[in-house]
């Protein structure tokens, strides 16, 4: 399901870097040995064997991350990410595996579209990339992809992501489908009556700067919809980019009766409230919007908790000149590969409000079990997949420093604290 | 600055620096608004001579940009430049690059590179002004952007009630109608609450936006909540703004019915006033608008005064850093 640039297989040590996996349950200072791209070693004083030697005093080595939702803008949008840029970003961001969306021109809703993106990462993928391919055709709402098919030319998974699945009887068809596909649902969850027109959460921001509300539930009544249909179906579904309070209380409930049910956030949804909106700026325009400060703690809540499970970007480039108009007539969207870690260890654990621990998890491990990908792990025998981090670096977000073909980030000008130093996916340095 | 200074009568120059643009009410301290307010009073005093125009703003040079529709607003800027002595230039959406698809920022940077003193602006959407400001050096006059904000309009509002009441805080206002579309509401409400005064939103529930009582303001749904208000503003319906089948409202019948400002309403000795255009017979009764209570064209007249202010204030007291936005780099 995940597809990169075959080739080299690097020998690597890390030496004397507190090596952290909680899901191995290790937290030890450690050096690390990489044979041919496989774990070989995980101990004190380990022999180099002539590998080249990176110096991890102080810093964090950790299992690399997985992000499930990136839109890579191929076939269509080259002019702002493909898949050799996007990958790049990934490498530098910490990444070792991503999830590529198929709302693109044409959509990734057949065979011969999702196998030509399969063959082009092939050759152009730095880090291994897994397609997730439509649920109805043309993201239309009307017609379910041949869903079989797709699974067996190898989607990660199905989304009609940037658009809700409106019709409820659809969303059940394509959750019976799941007994055929065994591949991951992921729904974009918003009731397109109720956020017509929005351009951001309806509160008193909204009401104090004139623009058009996005209300909470327009996401949570979709949740519940569909949780209720999963509970039905006794299908597995995840949830998109989760913004407001109500869908997270509605998912650990019904995850408490039984639901199968994952869910994701983003960045900006964790660090963010609607406030940020009065800037005017273009580059905090998303959808779903930046919402309340209680919306906000409760997504941090749900984080911590694991009732959200995975941290994911939603990684959205726009060219320059698409976001360089007034906020009402940009493009929902920001990227966010380059950016994650940084962000989130500034305004999570910094602060205290998110282990270290659990942020490690939920940007790993968490993701991959929610598509049914074999987590990265720091443990002998396993692929390399490892993520060098410096926890004192800080660095001031800059355009030029950007691998991704798109700037539209949310955090140009901030100083984060928190850097990738060294990625490995696949068993290959990518970054570093 | 003292030599192109010719107020008389006591005005004193504004010592505060002003801000460099007038993009929302929430860009001014109440003692910018006093200022504003002062400097309009004097350039009244002015304008009853026989000769109206000033030499004051002489070899500069204001640009108006209206991508809306506009008569009293496009007009009283123009002639409030002229007054002054500006040279003024006027530019519609409509025969100009805007109609071959040109983006607002590539309009700012050809206007810009005229080196304008001021650009006034009228867009549709919120934000348009902070965009002009980010790639333009000229002092940037909001003009009204969408549903966001139209702060000379809240000025001038402020400047008929202190005319008319003899003060603005503690005076009681009820704005009624459809607040959820109006920018005027919006910065009326930010003034008053800014000034002291009492703002009561009055409205059917679709048109008061969720949250809006943050703002610092009460919020009614029944017309009875104009009887204790000193001045009832009355907003247009902005039929314009209303998606088919959005249901704001079921009907406009319905709606002048519950809430239009008939003479049954208004109180006697009740200021009335409405930011124009008015739909009479929908959200205001003809006999409350042609009354001596209404101040309607008393407002057109402050629109002169105040926004001939606005051009004095932010070109009067030299340049101060841009505040409004963040310098980005142009490609």
């Amino acid at each position: 399901m995940l597809y990169g640039k075959n080739g080299r297989k690097d020998d690597l040590v890390v030496r004397g870097a507190r090596v952290l996996d909680p899901v191995e349950g290790v937290d030890a200072v450690l050096d690390v040995r990489v044979d041919k791209g496989v774990i070989a070693g995980i101990g004190e004083g380990l022999d180099a064997n002539g590998h080249r030697v990176v110096e991890g005093a102080g810093l964090v080595l950790a299992p690399a991350f997985v992000d499930p939702h990136v839109h890579l803008r191929v076939p269509g949008g080259e002019d702002e990410e493909t898949i050799a840029s996007g990958t790049e970003a990934a490498a530098a961001g910490g990444y070792c595996a991503i999830l590529a969306m198929p709302n693109t021109d044409p959509v990734v809703d057949s065979a011969a579209v999702l196998g030509s993106l399969i063959e082009d990462a092939k050759t152009q993928a730095q880090v291994p990339v897994g397609f997730l391919a439509a649920i109805t055709r043309g993201q239309d709402g009307a017609e379910l992809t041949e869903m079989a098919e797709l699974a067996d030319q190898g989607a990660a998974g199905f989304t009609d992501d940037g658009r809700p699945v409106v019709a409820p009887a659809l969303m059940r068809r394509a959750l019976q489908y799941h007994g055929i596909t065994r591949r991951r649902l992921a729904l974009h969850c918003e009731e397109p009556t109720l956020s017509k027109g929005g351009q951001m959460h309806e509160g008193a921001v909204s009401a104090e700067l004139g623009f058009t509300g996005y209300p909470s539930v327009a996401e949570s009544l979709m949740v519940e919809r569909d949780l209720s249909l999963a509970a039905y179906e006794e299908a597995p579904l995840h949830l998109l980019h989760l913004s407001a309070r109500e869908s997270v209380d509605a998912l650990r409930a019904a995850q408490a009766k039984g639901v199968q049910a994952t869910a994701e956030v983003t960045p900006h949804h964790l660090c963010l409230t609607d406030d940020a909106v009065r800037s005017l700026d273009s580059n905090v325009k998303m959808n779903p919007p930046l919402r309340s400060a209680d919306d906000r703690a409760a997504l941090v809540k749900g984080l911590r908790d694991g009732t959200i499970g995975s941290v994911a970007t939603d990684h959205a480039p726009h060219a320059r000149h698409e976001k360089e108009v007034p906020f009402e007539a940009a493009p929902f969207g920001v990227t966010g590969l380059e950016t994650a870690f940084g962000a989130l260890y500034t305004h999570l654990v910094d602060p205290g409000l998110i282990p270290l621990e659990t942020l490690l998890e939920r940007m790993s491990a968490g993701p991959a079990r929610a598509y049914g990908l074999e987590p990265p792990r720091v443990a002998v025998g396993a692929q390399a997949n490892l993520v060098l981090l410096d926890t004192e670096a800080a660095w001031r977000v800059e355009e030029k420093g950007f691998r991704s073909r798109s700037a539209n980030s949310w955090l140009l000008g901030q100083t984060l604290r928190g850097q990738v130093r060294l990625t490995v996916a696949a068993g290959k340095v990518v970054h570093g | 600055m003292g030599e192109i200074h010719v107020m008389r009568e006591g005005y004193l120059p504004p010592k505060q620096p002003p801000r460099r643009h007038l993009i929302s009410i929430g860009d001014l301290e109440r003692e910018d608004v006093e200022r504003l307010l002062a400097t309009a009073k004097s350039f009244s005093r002015s304008l009853e001579r026989e000769v109206k125009k000033l030499p004051t703003l002489r070899g500069r040079t204001v640009v108006n940009v209206f991508y809306e529709s506009s008569t009293r607003t496009s007009s009283s800027f123009e002639l409030a430049a002229k007054r002054l002595s500006a040279d003024t230039m006027s530019i519609k959406a409509a025969g100009s690059s805007v109609d071959k698809g040109e983006s607002l920022k590539d309009t700012a940077l050809t206007l810009g590179a005229y080196d304008p003193d001021v650009i006034v602006i009228r867009h549709p959407q919120i934000g348009a002004p902070e965009l002009v400001a980010r790639y333009t050096d000229a002092h940037v006059v909001n003009a009204g952007d969408g549903k966001h904000q139209h702060p000379t309009q809240a000025l001038l509002d402020l400047y008929t009630i202190q005319d008319e009441l003899g003060r603005i805080e503690g005076v009681h206002v009820a704005i009624v109608g459809d607040v959820l579309h109006s920018r005027v509401a919006r910065s009326n409400v930010q003034a008053l609450a800014l000034m002291g005064a009492k703002v009561t939103l009055v409205g059917p529930p679709p048109l008061i936006p969720r949250g809006i009582e943050a703002m610092g303001c009460e919020v009614s749904h029944e017309i009875g909540a104009i009887a204790d208000a000193d001045v009832v503003y009355v907003l247009r319906m902005q039929r314009e703004r209303m998606a088919e089948g959005a249901n704001y409202v079921p009907s406009l019948r319905e709606y002048t019915e519950r809430w239009g400002v008939t003479p049954e309403r208004v109180r006697p000795g009740q200021k009335v006033m409405h930011p124009g255009p008015m739909n009479r017979g929908v959200e205001i009764d003809p006999r409350v608008a042609d009354a001596s209570e209404a101040l309607i064209e008393a407002q057109v007249r402050a629109g002169l005064v105040v926004r001939m202010a606005v051009l004095y204030d932010l070109l009067t007291t030299g340049p101060v850093p841009v505040e409004a936005a963040e310098p980005l780099e142009v490609a």
